[in-house]
């Protein structure tokens, strides 16, 4: 163990030695919880997104216009409360309001991954409402017009397209849980923040300690943004479409770009 | 006079205070090639649009087979695949091949099974001349390709009428000809189509019927020769001379 006179660097390693192990561990959870309460959240938006974005017509019939302006109100309201308030006192009230009135102690890492799940619901239910409207209302028509059920059309069609085009912020809503689930340390969740507060405490080497874990985190959210990347540009596929007329002379070879699309 | 298949009925539609159409009586018989003509805003689009409820009549109707389409127990996704619609945006699904393009409403609407689909979708793609393209991506095609495409994925679904609107109008002018020539081929194989459009060409050539549409009424409805060489209304005359003498 390093003394009072040892410089960053041994400390840092002496950490890294000692509590690699348990580092990783901690990396590992805030992970699960990140990526699990990602793919809920994101399922969570993707229904209430679609319920907001439905056609809303007093023509279609009085009983389901207003059961639709109930339910969206509904909707409404949990999107407005959970964006309005910080995660980290969603955390605390979710917590100790289960123990309190349902009298239920939910295990750390599940409560850590229903509050980020519901939070990111709340976020995600907008930027897919926002994905929906964003595909030229052509698309759906066209799906209509061939005989496609409103559903059918959202699913095949639509869909797809709203979510190729909310990737992006898909991918950030992630490697934001992943930085924001350190708030959940306060619900004693040992993920990667929780982990690194008590082997920092144990010594007084708060710097020491927290530059490790900035290192993880960074090493965790780079990693993940450029996987992202490359998925986004796999799924887009090639510009160009290429007619092979020979496989060994290239003069065979006609490409045919691409016009831009008509607005 | 051979069986009507698709007709409407004091069909009237208003945007707020905007009346587009206006009491239109008007139906399309089997093997008939009709084209409706008239300046923007005369209500063209609209009423074709109101043929297969893309838009709803505010008042009227439209009956398939002298069936109203609103009537309870009446399947409209199963009118509206009996009824193609061909749109001036081409609007292909973007997230499909032009393959697939062709494929999915056989399958989810008609109940095809894949290989099914896909035969008939590659008959029909062959038969508009993109069967090197099955695979490519909307976006890797141009305006006239995807137009034909999206007349394959019309096709495919076996409809007993087409629906054209305005199918050249976003098109550059060198792709217009592929279109209209692809379309040409459709009308002389006896499908029923009606086609709203300005190319007065296509209109005089090819139609068996014109009609001439004016501020959301029809004004006339005639032969290709009648409406083009001594047309009966005045205001079907000053449009034309409009048109054709420019």
């Amino acid at each position: 163990m390093p003394n009072a006179q040892s410089g960053f660097f041994e400390w840092v390693f002496f950490f890294v030695r000692t509590y690699g192990g348990m580092f990783l561990k901690g990396a590992g959870t805030t992970l699960l919880i990140s990526l699990t309460g990602t793919v809920t959240g994101f399922v969570i938006g993707l229904a209430v997104g679609y319920v907001r974005a439905m056609p809303c017509d007093r023509e279609d019939g009085a009983a389901r216009y207003y059961v639709l302006r109930f339910v969206r109100g509904l909707l409404g309201a949990y999107i407005e409360v959970f964006r309005s308030t910080p995660m980290i006192v969603q955390a605390m009230v979710i917590f100790y309001g289960a123990a309190q009135i349902l009298h239920v102690t939910m295990p750390y890492v599940l409560a850590g991954y229903v509050i980020v799940s519901i939070n990111t619901g709340a976020y995600l239910s907008e930027i897919v409402r926002g994905g929906i409207q964003s595909v030229d209302p052509g698309q759906r028509e066209a799906a209509l017009a061939i005989g496609m059920t409103y559903g059918q059309a959202m699913l095949h069609v639509v869909l797809p397209q709203a979510i190729r085009n909310i990737l992006p912020a898909l991918g950030n809503e992630f490697v934001v849980n992943i930085k924001d689930t350190s708030v959940l340390n306060v619900i004693s969740v040992t993920e990667l923040f929780f982990v690194s507060k008590s082997a920092a405490g144990t010594y007084f080497k708060y710097f020491e300690v927290f530059f490790i874990t900035s290192v993880i985190y960074f090493v965790m959210t780079f990693s993940i943004t450029r996987f992202l990347r490359w998925l986004e540009k796999k799924m887009d596929g090639p510009e160009n479409y290429t007619i092979h007329g020979s496989q060994t002379v290239p003069v065979g070879e006609i490409k045919l770009k691409g016009e831009p699309e008509h607005e | 006079m051979s069986e009507t298949i698709v007709e409407v009925r004091h069909l009237s539609k208003s945007f707020g205070d905007h009346e587009v159409l206006r009491d239109v009586d008007f139906s399309v018989a089997k093997g008939e090639v009709v084209s409706i003509i008239g300046s923007s805003g005369s209500g063209k689009s609209t009423l074709l649009r109101c043929m297969n409820l893309l838009e709803k009549p505010s008042g009227g109707e439209v009956r398939f087979h002298g069936q109203n389409i609103r009537n309870a127990g009446f399947s409209l996704q199963m009118y509206r695949a009996r009824v193609g619609m061909v749109f001036q945006q081409f609007n292909l699904f973007n997230n499909m091949t032009a393959l697939e393009n062709c494929v999915v409403g056989q399958m989810k609407v008609l109940h095809r099974s894949r290989a099914e689909a896909e035969k008939n979708a590659m008959e029909y793609l062959t038969k508009v001349g993109m069967e090197c393209f099955v695979r490519a991506k909307p976006r890797q095609l141009s305006g006239g390709q995807k137009q034909r495409v999206a007349i394959a994925r019309a096709l495919a679904m076996n409809p007993e009428v087409l629906l054209f609107d305005e199918p050249t109008s976003a098109l550059d002018p060198e792709m217009v000809g592929e279109v209209l020539s692809v379309m040409k081929t459709l009308a002389s194989s006896g499908l029923t189509m009606l086609v709203v459009t300005h190319e007065m060409g296509f209109a005089q050539d090819v139609c068996n019927r014109v009609v001439f549409m004016d501020g959301g009424v029809i004004v006339e409805s005639d032969t290709p020769e009648v409406i083009f060489t001594h047309p009966a209304q005045p205001r079907t005359r000053e449009f034309l001379a409009r048109i054709l003498d420019k």
